[in-house]
């Protein structure tokens, strides 16, 4: 399958001669790795686009962990080359480091929501809604 | 292919950053702020990652990337509980002055 690959498409096929280690391990971490970026492009969107603190910080702490997590564990698969103990070393490592945000990022972002809504932060009602509608049409208008 | 898989996702990283730079230069409030440096920390622990692969230094950018992101929550733990503290003392003064003007 391989070697069809570098028949068909050369550049594809020089790529596949230079990658060194484990070849579907790579694509599964290229795989997570692209997850990953579709998930934070949610996030940024959400972080732009909401009308609300409360909404942005529901696209930011969701989408902002799991792609972090999922570029991660994507990069612990790519770099793994070999069974050695070094690379075992750093795929734990990288491991770690994903856990690590797993129980710290929605920690912080519980801490945030928590700040501001002592602060009299209020979220955003129909009320409001209704009232930027209004706002939107007489604009056009 | 682990190198230029490396460089595409940083810069795939640095473009998706540009939004939350934005949130963080106009956002209405402290906290939407806070949250874009918060969700940038986070990202940054990645981009070590992605730096060490370049450099074929990963054992060394690992622990740099761990510490980061330790660092990053404590920074989002202090801030919020600095705002929270500051925010419940004015409170409570407000609330000390209303129960002197109802007595």
């Amino acid at each position: 399958m391989i070697g069809d690959a570098h028949q068909a498409m050369p550049v594809l096929g020089s790529m596949w001669e230079q990658a060194d280690g484990f070849v579907a391990l790579k694509l599964v971490g290229i795989g997570l790795g692209v997850v990953g970026l579709v998930f934070f492009l949610g996030a940024a969107v959400g972080m732009v686009r909401f009308p609300d603190f409360y909404t942005r910080m529901h696209a930011a702490g969701k989408g902002d962990t799991l792609s972090t997590m999922l570029m991660l564990a994507g990069f612990a698969c790519v770099t793994m080359d070999d069974l050695s103990v070094g690379s075992w070393l750093l795929f734990i490592k990288i491991m770690a480091v994903v856990l690590f945000i797993y129980l710290t990022s929605p920690t912080s972002s519980h801490a945030l929501m928590r700040a501001a809504f002592e602060d009299d932060e209020m979220p955003l009602t129909e009320e409001d809604l209704k009232k930027s509608k209004r706002k939107k049409r007489r604009g056009r208008k | 292919m682990t190198y230029w898989f490396a460089i595409v996702m940083g810069a795939a990283l640095f473009t998706l950053m540009i939004p939350i730079v934005y949130r963080i230069w106009v956002g209405p409030t402290e906290f939407d702020r806070i949250l874009g440096v918060n969700v940038i920390g986070t990202k940054t622990a990645v981009i070590l990652v992605i730096i060490g692969t370049v450099y074929d230094r990963l054992e060394m950018f690992v622990d740099f990337a761990l510490a980061y992101s330790l660092l990053n929550f404590v920074g989002a733990i202090v801030v919020s509980r600095y705002l929270n503290r500051t925010v419940s003392l004015k409170e409570m003064e407000a609330r000390e002055r209303k129960e002197k003007a109802k007595a």
